[in-house]
């Protein structure tokens, strides 16, 4: 326990919640994966948040004269088909792929953890109804389920966030309810309710904070899944619609072009990759100090 | 051992029940009319939109619907296509050849270039080696298929023009797409293998087997290699059905005419019945692919048969 940090603050430190905040924080500043993953996530976020200051074009502004220029001075990331600047697209665009990732997991992470901890920690009847609907959900591969959930809702950009949060909610239903079934048999569990907790005040004070770990590294492996999926949905035109940029979508429209102007898809790739990448990296990072058993 | 296979049969069919119920639902979920979709909005006329529904069965109540669907799809009718009016079984069946050899290919591709990257990872373990595989194992996890393909095309079939970047039929066709397809599988497969592989070399019968003398070669391909592997086939189910939901998206880029293709361009064309029926198919296609490895892997792993 005392390894990871140093002896000084474990030993004033009487608190312990601030001791293991501390004991933590020293362990994910050391692991090389975290520290890696958050700076490089760091500096896309930022200059995706800052696009309407470092862009220096409208995403959507078409210099015609400009069509399909190779990288240049003034536009860094060449320009598209229809003289659109490609490094100001990559920028917006990449606000739209970001917010797909997060609300998408979001939903799915926020079902997901109510239905597992609800089918944990009741169990019976509860339990064997949502587990049967998991198995449903499995049973539609890859991103199949998001785009039956398309057909059913429509396309647009909104549809794509819920049907990618949905086909996760499996995912979280899960890993939540396993955790839960092993978290519930521990003493202070029967203690609580010895003691005439309400439910939901165990679930949420006791259980919760128990399954946290594994719901972390799930979850932030789950918002590169989310990125790749809801690109996927606007690559297949069911998402994002013209002529507004999203990197999936950009992917698409330079896919035309690509023997004479591949910069137009491999910046934006290169942006998925990237971000996914570093969320990947953080993913494992996390993975390893706060739950070495998921091995997935 | 006929226990767990009838176990496991058992287990499966409230999950068909269900999954079919809920494909069933989908149709009367959709916002619009199938019978308005079916006409367009030119023809439709409200007698004509009558008789529509009325040949589509939709005036019936649900469960009447529900059964005679169930009835036709045993029977192996899932209806017709509302744009092209072909019936769906035969849709698919011409269509389902093309995904099967890309999904395949895929499948051995990414098993080839999993394996041999885990093994090597973990025999090379703590070195450059292992650094070196794993990073690509990370980037191949990372990179969305589409992505993959389109680099893939941009190198061997603008730049290099070794292989074609469309179509399908020849053995040259299938090359691209099945690569793009098995990187991220391989990337997953070669972390899988890396970690069980290092457990079971810290077990004590490697110990013991390199303890009698035998050449380290033996104790690899004999002993270690065998128990690493078994894991390996949980998740050939898994990985199927990712590479299902890849050709989704590399059958559009390789204009390769599979059912992903047909998947996508259906739910553009709102074409419902199509949907309907593909997405049935494929659901229980690959819940009866989950069986099948479970009992490949209890086949296998003789340990598993009396848990």
């Amino acid at each position: 326990m005392t390894d990871s940090v140093s002896p000084s603050i474990a030993r004033i430190d009487t608190n312990p919640a601030r001791a293991e905040f501390f004991r933590l924080t020293g362990r994910f500043m050391r692991s090389r994966n975290v520290v890696a993953g958050s700076i490089i996530l760091i500096i896309i976020i930022v200059m995706v948040l800052l696009a309407p200051v470092i862009a220096p074009f409208d995403p959507t502004e078409q210099f015609r004269r400009e069509r399909l220029q190779p990288p240049n001075a003034t536009y860094w990331f060449g320009t598209d088909n229809l003289g659109r600047d490609v490094f100001s697209r990559v920028l917006y665009g990449g606000r739209v792929s970001l917010q797909v990732g997060i609300f998408s997991v979001a939903i799915g992470a926020i079902t997901g953890t109510i239905l597992g901890l609800n089918a944990g920690y009741f169990g019976g009847w509860l339990d064997s109804i949502v587990m049967r609907l998991v198995d449903v959900m499995l049973a539609f591969p890859g991103i199949l389920l998001a785009l039956a959930i398309i057909a059913v809702l429509g396309r647009d950009l909104r549809n794509v966030m819920i049907a990618v949060g949905i086909s996760t909610i499996p995912i979280y239903t899960r890993i939540v309810r396993g955790s839960t079934l092993s978290v519930r048999q521990i003493d202070y569990i029967t203690a609580a309710e010895a003691l005439g907790a309400p439910a939901h005040h165990i679930a949420l004070l006791h259980i919760l904070p128990n399954v946290l770990a594994p719901l972390i590294v799930v979850t932030t492996n789950g918002v590169a899944g989310a990125i790749i999926a809801g690109a996927a949905l606007s690559f297949l035109g069911l998402g994002q619609q013209p002529p507004n940029p999203e990197w999936g979508l950009m992917l698409d429209e330079g896919r035309e072009y690509i023997r004479v102007a591949a910069w137009v898809t491999t910046f934006p790739g290169l942006a998925i990759m990237t971000t996914v990448l570093s969320i990947n990296l953080l993913g494992d990072g996390l993975r390893d100090i706060l739950d070495p058993r998921l091995k997935l | 051992m006929i226990r767990f296979l009838l176990n496991r049969l058992l287990q499966a069919i409230p999950t068909i029940i269900l999954v079919t119920l809920l494909v069933f639902l989908m149709l009367h979920l959709t916002p619009g009319d199938p019978a308005e979709v079916y006409l367009g909005d030119s023809r439709s006329t409200p007698e004509l939109l009558e008789n529509v529904r009325e040949e589509m069965g939709l005036n019936r109540p649900l469960h009447v619907q529900y059964l005679s669907y169930m009835g036709n799809a045993l029977r192996g009718d899932l209806g017709r296509s509302l744009q092209t009016n072909i019936p769906v079984t035969e849709q698919i069946r011409t269509r389902l050849p093309w995904t099967i050899e890309l999904a395949l290919s895929a499948m051995a591709i990414s098993t080839v270039l999993g394996i041999s990257l885990g093994m090597l990872a973990a025999l090379r373990h703590n070195t450059i080696v292992d650094t070196l595989a794993m990073t690509l194992a990370l980037v191949g996890i990372s990179m969305p298929v589409y992505w993959s393909s389109l680099l893939l095309i941009i190198l061997f079939s603008v730049n290099l023009r070794w292989l074609p970047a469309i179509g399908q039929g020849g053995f040259d066709r299938v090359i691209l797409p099945a690569f793009a397809l098995a990187l991220v599988s391989a990337g997953a497969l070669a972390r899988m293998v890396r970690s069980s592989m290092l457990e079971v070399l810290n077990q004590e019968y490697i110990l013991t087997a390199r303890a009698k003398g035998l050449a380290s070669a033996a104790v690899i391909t004999r002993h270690a290699m065998r128990n690493a592997l078994i894991p390996v086939v949980t998740v050939l189910g898994l990985m199927f059905g990712n590479m299902l939901g890849g050709a989704v998206l590399t059958e559009t880029i390789f204009a390769r005419l599979g059912i992903g293709q047909m998947y996508v361009e259906a739910v553009l064309q709102k074409d419902f019945t199509l949907v309907q029926g593909t997405t049935l198919f494929i659901a229980l296609a690959y819940v009866v692919v989950n069986i099948f490895t479970d009992i490949l892997y209890m086949i296998i792993d003789p340990r598993i048969r009396y848990d």
